[in-house]
């Protein structure tokens, strides 16, 4: 295959290298590193070895709150094969302040001291003692800060609007974020009905099946570290803080990743593995089983409380929401989840008065973190829930209540900013649509009853965030590119080739993407929030068109007339001779961003872009078995324009599926801080027979005009309203509202037996 | 306590100095460098360690070592030609149809198809369904998947009439 044909003023219609050019942004390119994938040749951390490795195994706690009072390794040393027993007393002559953590330098590489969330694993010798300490589980508790979890709280600097939690004691609450909008008080006291409802999330994880790997190589002059991580570059940051290293001492090269959905991100097993590198002076690697999984990130449990205030006419006059968020022993991205989520707690909806109050709590549970969605997830399945709630109540038609109160195009979204290349209207009519909405459905008899919902929600995507790429033009015309998106499967090779071919007329195939590995990929926020595309397709983008001005300059340069089609490989030979020299162009990207107001959380730069998604649902419920079956699951989503629509079709399917597993059936069941179902027998992920047999998604027509060639980030989206839609369905059929999730058929039942007043004697 | 097994290795006589407790999966890597079967979960609930012993699909996480000896072993690395490189339908179908994401299970479920496929040549999405039961995809690609196979049967009874 050529692989060189790049030309100086392409006509746009010319085949080179057998695909059309100036045609790579919307072709369904299977992805490139497809071959790697089905022959079993893909590299993961996982199941990588390096010479003289040695391997670690954790000993984890047993209670979840308690202090350290001995640790004794004595009978675990005596075990052949055991190289040696590391303590944090060991890890503390290394690295003398072993705490890391995005947005708090919370959490120890070892517990030191006091242990403050339960996991126990292997290592089976090793006897702990601990004097156990009260616990705090629950949220909304854990808000009253009777049982703390840390005596201090300690801010990591990373981001500015967390400054003054430094120091702080006497509290469990890592961040409280406010939106304040109008007069919530004052139009409640107006309003012609008002409702409050509660809503409950579970606690789930991300559940990468390839569960938690780093390898690190240490010696005095650098440290090379092998990571299955979503964000190379924030590790490399945070392990040069720990060692008190410049950067460039610290090299993180990261393999395919097998899953990540925001599991992967910032430091997990790095620095554990980087400090027994340095004890030990061997490569050590950290590789986690999937029971140990359950104890090291998950979804943060909620608890919403939503209030509405709806005048005569059906318009939603205010809104006020109080959001919990359970975060668990470790802030991780908790902070960023609370507060960036906060900005749209109060729906796609228009709204002139609107109160979010949304808090990140410790608490002595697993760490939380984010999962495919950074808490809008949770958001909408109380939001999209109350609002069918209220129009029932009001006995408005769903759909026409929503279409009422749509947030829409150069409107003032709850924080300020204006609504732009937003397809909420889109999104929502073509879900309706394809449900038929307005003709009478079959309602099913006997115990089966059938019903349906539609839900719709939006997001704004996290800022402000940077993405640096570059790009060489090698001699022979051939393109090579180094961005540090992490490609976990979610196909962002494939598309930031299109991209950098689209611009520079070559196929994309022919263009190399290198593997991540921060010795020579530039800076990237991290692979996270379904920014990648936007902000790192925009950096290759401009890495590109610097690197096409450079050829155009090269070729006026060697006296070529303007608009030469002269082929690259002679371009240089004519430049340097012989076949030498390189182009190398590169872009940096990072949107506009105004901070929120403390006080009020407005802003009219929040975002660079909004997600849009509706998602509609048709159930039969067995009424004497509280069994759901999904007979139709429809989503539709604006990505703007897909970059890749074969792969944008994937990853919302794969979206709608993983959280149709949080809405039906997974749960981390938790006793005294212990999971007990830690493990995939008892704890079910969707598998091939829980695809429902009519699932429907689409793309709506959409170009957002700020995004590199009109797209948007598309992985998190189509998770949004499947959960509230599948609820909302559900009443719909048979009259039972949940407001908790899983909507196990447990779940039904109970409820089913209130309504009829005969609940279960527990239930009573 | 060692011992010597041998066996055949996608159709190469081979042979490995085990221990008793060694599973498939660990001595596969280990000895022979074949990374494609890869443990997961470690309870033979997910199929990423899938692998063919005399045909049949085992999970190689619990299956041991010991058990092999003597046995004929199928892995995903050998589902390409040997000598031309060339993928199977199976494999050409899974990269056509868009049928994996992180690809961590993909050697599974290109063993299960493969196997269904040469039970049945021409399933209906009922008995793919069935079938592939037994493997789960976090990234979920199961639509992508039931496609594949789809695709991929309709290859073979395309090359088998040409």
């Amino acid at each position: 295959m050529a692989t060189s044909s790049g030309q100086v003023g392409t006509p746009k219609d010319a085949k080179v290298g057998g695909a059309k050019v100036g045609s790579q942004i919307g072709r369904s390119l299977p992805r490139l590193e497809g071959r790697d994938k089905v022959t079993g040749r893909a590299e993961y951390t996982h199941t990588m070895r390096l010479p003289g490795m040695l391997y670690a195994k954790i000993f984890r706690s047993t209670v979840a709150h308690g202090r350290i009072k001995s640790i004794d390794t004595s009978a675990a040393k005596r075990v052949p094969g055991v190289y040696r027993i590391i303590t944090a007393e060991d890890i503390r002559t290394v690295i003398p302040a072993p705490y890391y953590g995005p947005a708090f330098h919370d959490q120890p590489i070892l517990a030191v001291d006091k242990v403050h969330y339960v996991a126990e694993e292997a290592a089976q010798l090793i006897v702990a003692e601990y004097e156990e300490l009260p616990a705090v589980f629950d949220e909304v508790e854990a808000a009253a800060n009777n049982t703390l979890v840390h005596e201090e709280l300690k801010p990591a600097g990373t981001f500015a609007d967390l400054k003054h939690l430094k120091g702080r004691k006497g509290t469990n609450v890592a961040l409280d974020f406010k939106l304040r909008r109008g007069d919530v008080d004052k139009a409640f006291a107006a309003a012609a009905h008002v409702f409050e409802h509660t809503f409950h999330t579970q606690k789930v994880l991300h559940l990468a099946l390839e569960p938690f790997a780093s390898i690190a190589d240490w010696n005095e002059r650098g440290v090379t570290i092998y990571s299955g991580s979503q964000g190379p570059s924030f590790v490399r940051t945070e392990i040069a803080r720990l060692l008190g290293w410049p950067e460039n001492r610290v090299r993180i090269k990261v393999p395919y990743l097998g899953g990540g959905f925001g599991a992967k991100l910032y430091i997990k097993m790095e620095a554990l593995a980087t400090a027994l590198s340095m004890i030990v002076r061997r490569p050590v690697k950290v590789a986690l089983t999937m029971e140990e999984q359950f104890y090291t990130i998950t979804r943060h449990p909620s608890t919403f409380v939503i209030k509405t205030g709806v005048d005569a006419s059906g318009r939603i006059t205010a809104r006020k929401c109080e959001v919990y968020w359970n975060g668990g022993a470790y802030a991780d991205v908790g902070p960023r989840v609370t507060q960036k989520s906060g900005f749209t707690a109060s729906g796609p909806y228009d709204i002139d008065n609107v109160w979010v109050d949304s808090y990140a709590l410790y608490t002595n549970l697993p760490p939380a973190g984010a999962l495919r969605g950074f808490g809008i997830p949770q958001l909408v399945w109380a939001y999209e829930s109350h609002t069918d709630m209220i129009a029932r109540a009001l006995k408005l038609d769903p759909l026409e209540f929503r279409r009422k109160n749509l947030l829409r195009e150069g409107r003032p979204q709850a924080t300020g900013q204006i609504v732009r290349d937003a397809k909420l209207d889109a999104v929502l009519e073509r879900v309706a649509e394809r449900l038929n909405w307005g003709k009478p459905l079959a309602r099913g008899n006997g115990a089966l009853r059938r019903g349906r919902g539609i839900a719709v929600a939006i997001k704004a995507v996290i800022s402000p965030t940077t993405s640096v790429a570059n790009l060489t033009i090698a001699a022979d015309g051939s393109t090579t590119l180094y961005c540090g998106t992490v490609d976990m499967g979610q196909g962002s090779d494939t598309a930031m080739a299109q991209i950098a071919g689209e611009v520079l007329d070559v196929p994309a195939e022919s263009v190399r993407i290198v593997p991540r590995d921060t010795d020579v990929t530039p800076y990237d926020m991290g692979t996270l929030g379904s920014r990648s595309l936007f902000h790192m397709g925009h950096a290759v983008r401009l890495a590109a068109e610097e690197a096409r001005e450079k050829i155009k300059a090269m070729a006026r340069e060697v006296g070529e007339p303007e608009g030469s089609n002269i082929p690259l490989p002679d371009l240089f030979k004519k430049k340097f001779g012989m076949q030498a020299g390189n182009i190398v162009g590169t872009g940096t990207y990072k949107p506009d961003y105004v901070p929120p107001d403390p006080a009020t959380g407005l802003t009219d730069k929040v975002t660079p872009f909004w997600m849009c998604a509706a998602s509609g649902a048709e159930v039969e419920v067995d009424t004497e078995t509280g069994h759901v079956r999904i007979t139709r699951l429809i989503t539709a989503v604006d990505c703007g324009r897909p970059v890749n629509p074969k792969i944008v079709e994937t990853q919302i399917s794969g979206a709608v599926l993983m959280q149709l597993g949080f809405t039906m059936f997974e749960k981390m069941h938790i006793d005294a801080g212990q999971v007990t179902n830690a493990s995939l027998a008892d704890y079910k992920i969707p598998a091939i027979l829980d695809v429902p047999q009519a699932m429907e998604n689409e793309t709506v027509d959409s170009q957002l005009s700020t995004g590199p060639f009109g797209a948007k980030g598309v992985g998190e989206t189509a998770t949004f309203c499947v959960s509230p839609a599948i609820a909302n369905a559900i009443e719909d059929a048979c009259g039972v509202r949940l407001t908790a999730l899983p909507l196990t058929p447990e779940a039904v039942f109970r409820a089913l037996r209130a309504q009829a007043n005969k609940p279960l004697a527990d239930d009573a | 306590m060692t011992r010597t097994i041998s066996f055949t290795l996608n159709g190469e006589q081979v042979a490995a100095e085990i221990k008793p407790h060694h599973n498939l999966v660990e001595v596969l890597q280990r000895e022979f460098n074949l990374m494609g079967a890869r443990e997961s979960c470690g309870q033979g609930m997910c199929g990423c360690c899938t692998v063919l012993v005399n045909g049949a699909a085992v999970s190689g996480c619990l299956y041991l070592a010991a058990f092999v000896d003597g046995a004929e072993v199928r892995t995903v690395e050998s589902l390409a030609d040997a000598r031309t490189q060339a993928l199977s339908p199976v494999q050409e179908a899974f990269i056509e149809a868009g049928a994996f994401q992180c690809g961590y299970c993909t050697p599974g479920f290109l063993l299960m198809a493969t196997q269904l496929l040469e039970a049945y040549p021409d399933p209906d999405e009922e008995q793919i369904r069935h079938y592939l039961s037994g493997n789960l995809c976090r990234c979920a690609a199961y639509p992508e998947i039931i496609a594949a196979v789809k695709l991929a049967a309709r290859r073979r009874k395309a090359n088998s009439v040409g």
